[in-house]
């Protein structure tokens, strides 16, 4: 039995008319959307793509030297390569130097192998006067460096496209000669010391913002709006003021004669000046006076779509004022406190100015080796790859902590 | 709805309309960017070139600072998009980027002055010497007196307790470690050269690490002096010279193992404005205006011809007064043009564990 469609004002049957119009409605809200989304397209996923590929892309090696890469295509690793393959470094190398690349080719060597650098340079300008081979032993007079598969083994690695050494080395670990994987000399290791310790900087600064944080959201909530208004202005200010501008005021505050050991001095409470400045204590205090905002905002907007009557009912059922905190108040804030949580942690992970002024030499957290590793070192595969593992982790942790908390249940108001 | 939409169309082309604008390159007046280390140097050489020089040319001179960053330059050339056009550099990076070519190579003809009058210009290809400076470390005489006249005190924290400043790289801190720690002027590099000596500059800085303040600028060491932050520290002799003369301070030098070196402009490959970068470097090299700068600040002049312009009274606190050079190091810029940058590593390693 078929029924007779039901037609709109204009003729239309209504499945059809319905269709068109949630078309429109549908075309209007990505039309409205779009322009955001080019622009964290462009300005947020683009580069973190470029970074991710910097990390793992190293082809520069390879268009320097040609020749090499082409002759140890089949090499083994075993023993040494043939003279084919000396050659074509020696004709690499040649080349190099009349494009003032052999600085370039040392560097990447280096990160392989510490020290070659100089030598590879030195390698260069001797083989300029070198005309013809055989180059297998030429070469070994030079330098012997030339004679160890070691160094083979590190040319040949270089020269892929793809390359793993830059995340290895980010965690501290390195291929040897042999093509073992092992651990950066202890000289050389600070990677997974300061990853570490970032994390760690970035926990305690979280739980300090919580701990100062949620006593005083409660109070913004409770209170009269007026008043809460006025406190809250308190809380705004210090956040819309420049983070490069507190930052120095902490260092004026804590400084060695600063005023801050002034008064510990005055109240007898040391008979010299303790060390803030510089130090772990200044990095943290900075920090949690930087991201009490961000943890404390959130948790507050939660707490004010609290209904006061929850806790009235559970005292008016006998419960006492703690018992009806903990286990009626408390509970609705949690998606609030995690929102915060996740927030200042995330946000710690990556401090870049406050630990370079306020903090010592061993309160550098990761940033600060990214900044080492593109402004003195230029080595723009090593930045990536710390910032991507950088990345890695911080995923790795918010998808643990959705196991935890439960995405989901977070809440920003 | 329909006046939002017509009313956010304008803005829109408003906002476009402005961006636009802003793109438009400013007037054709000559500009020259001049890059320098900051603090008094940049200011004595702001007195004595910048300034006269835009005077007598009419270009427009921008000046920014960096603290020697040879990564900074060699990332500008790479990209292609030189914005530096005169770059004062310490002696390490006048030689490694010349081997990496990244500075031009420097015609002498357009310098205008011969290369032979200039004390180090047949050592460097890619960049003219400018003045000479010395590291050194100093000390506040209203603190400590009597004050380190040795550069053992420098490393002797039962004599002298307190914390120290020395600069955040291994320049000059390795030497100053192997003298300390008893090894010959003479055999220095020599020692330097091995991994063994390597280890035992950076033990003997183990030694004195957790009383040290590290710092990057020139500016830090007298400021961290005055501030009471640290009871000696080490910075180039004119910064102190400037703290001592301008400010009043009472700041001493310690000459003791002192490390005189050039500091030289250079010009960063495929720059746009390599003629009027010449014509600065000329200006710069001139033996009146390199005699005037020695007003500003005590580094003496590279030209030879500037030294009989020189007030007599400024020469004692020149690093080439004979009665300061009497225990000077020989720095061996081409030991650091090659290890530099795997000593730095390995001090940024050191610095952070």
């Amino acid at each position: 039995m078929t029924v007779a469609a039901v037609l709109t004002a204009d003729g239309l049957p209504l499945k059809v008319k319905l269709r068109r119009v949630e078309r429109a409605r549908k075309i209007r809200a990505t039309l409205l959307v779009l322009p955001l989304f080019l622009f964290i397209a462009v300005s947020f996923v683009a580069p973190i793509v470029v970074m991710l590929r910097n990390a793992v892309l190293d082809p520069k090696f390879s268009t320097i030297m040609p020749l090499t890469t082409e002759a140890l295509e089949g090499w083994s690793g075993a023993n040494l390569p043939d003279e084919a393959a000396f050659a074509a470094l020696a004709a690499d190398l040649k080349q190099a130097q009349t494009d003032k690349t052999t600085a370039f080719v040392g560097k990447r060597l280096n990160y392989d192998i510490s020290g070659i650098r100089s030598k590879v340079i030195a390698t260069g300008r001797k083989l300029e006067k070198l005309e013809t081979g055989p180059y297998r032993d030429s070469l070994i007079a030079i330098d012997p460096i030339w004679g160890e598969v070691a160094t083979w083994a590190a040319v040949e690695r270089a020269t892929h496209r793809v390359t793993s050494s830059y995340l290895l080395n980010a965690v501290d670990l390195e291929w040897n000669g042999a093509g073992d994987l092992v651990n950066t000399p202890v000289e050389r290791a600070v990677y997974r010391a300061v990853f570490v310790r970032t994390m760690g900087i970035a926990l305690s600064v979280t739980l300090i913002t919580l701990v100062l944080g949620f006593p005083l959201a409660y109070l913004l909530a409770i209170l009269p709006t007026r008043t809460a208004n006025l406190l809250m202005i308190l809380v705004l200010i210090p956040f819309w003021t420049s983070l490069l501008v507190r930052t120095t005021a902490w260092f004026v505050l804590l400084q060695d004669h600063g005023i801050v050991n002034d008064a510990i001095q005055f109240l007898h409470l040391s008979d010299h000046p303790l060390r803030l400045i510089f130090s772990r204590v200044g990095t943290i205090a900075a920090m949690t006076h930087i991201q009490l905002p961000f943890t404390l905002l959130p948790i507050y907007s939660v707490m004010k779509t609290i209904s006061p009557s929850y806790v009235r009912a559970a005292r008016s059922l006998g419960a006492g004022p703690y018992y009806a905190f903990w286990r009626i108040y408390f509970p609705q804030t949690v998606p609030g406190i995690a929102a915060g949580c996740l927030l200042t942690f995330i946000l710690c992970l990556g401090y870049y100015i406050t630990p370079a002024l306020v903090g010592g030499p061993t309160d550098q957290m990761v940033s600060s080796l990214v900044a080492l590793s593109i402004n003195q070192e230029n080595n723009w595969g090593k930045a990536s790859a710390l910032g991507a593992i950088l990345l890695m982790a911080t995923l790795v942790l918010y998808f643990v902590y959705n196991r935890l908390v439960g995405i989901e249940k977070m809440k920003l108001g | 709805m329909r006046l939002l939409a017509s009313v956010s169309g304008l803005a829109l082309t408003g906002v476009a309309a402005l961006t636009l604008t802003m793109t438009i390159p400013a007037a054709a007046e000559e500009s020259l960017t001049v890059v320098s280390w900051g603090g008094a140097y940049q200011e004595s050489q702001r007195e004595a070139y910048m300034t006269p020089f835009a005077k007598e040319t009419g270009t427009k001179i921008t000046e920014e600072e960096y603290n020697g960053e040879i990564a900074k330059i060699r990332a500008m050339v790479e990209a292609g998009n030189v914005t530096w056009d005169a770059v004062d550099v310490d002696t390490q990076t006048a030689l490694a980027a010349c081997a990496e070519g990244i500075l031009e190579t420097i015609d002498y003809a357009k310098i205008g002055v011969d290369r032979s009058k200039i004390i180090g210009g047949d050592i460097f290809d890619c960049a003219v010497p400018s003045i000479l400076y010395s590291t050194i470390f100093a000390y506040d005489t209203d603190k400590l007196n009597p004050g380190p006249t040795t550069i053992n005190d420098l490393f002797d924290t039962q004599k002298f307790p307190g914390k120290r400043a020395l600069q955040k790289g291994p320049f000059i801190n390795l030497e100053w470690a192997l003298i300390a720690d008893g090894v010959p002027a003479a055999d220095l590099y020599k020692v330097l050269n091995t991994p063994e000596g390597v280890d035992r500059a950076f033990a003997k800085l183990d030694t004195i690490k957790k009383d040290v303040v590290w710092w990057d600028a020139g500016a830090q060491t007298p400021q961290l002096l005055a501030d009471g932050e640290v009871i000696m520290g080490s910075t180039w002799n004119g910064r102190i010279f400037n703290a001592v003369k301008k400010e009043g301070k009472h700041f001493q030098i310690v000459w003791d193992a002192q490390a005189p070196d050039y500091d030289l402009w250079a010009i960063p490959k495929g720059t746009p404005r390599l003629d009027l970068a010449y014509k600065f470097l000329a200006f710069s090299t001139r033996a009146d205006n390199q005699a005037n700068q020695t007003k500003y600040i005590s580094y003496g002049p590279a030209n030879t011809d500037a030294s009989a312009l020189i007030d007599p009274a400024v020469l004692a606190d020149l690093p080439s007064a004979p009665a300061n050079m009497k225990t000077a190091l020989t720095v061996d810029a081409g030991f650091w043009a090659d290890k530099g940058e795997e000593l730095r590593e390995r001090f940024n390693a050191w610095l952070a564990q």
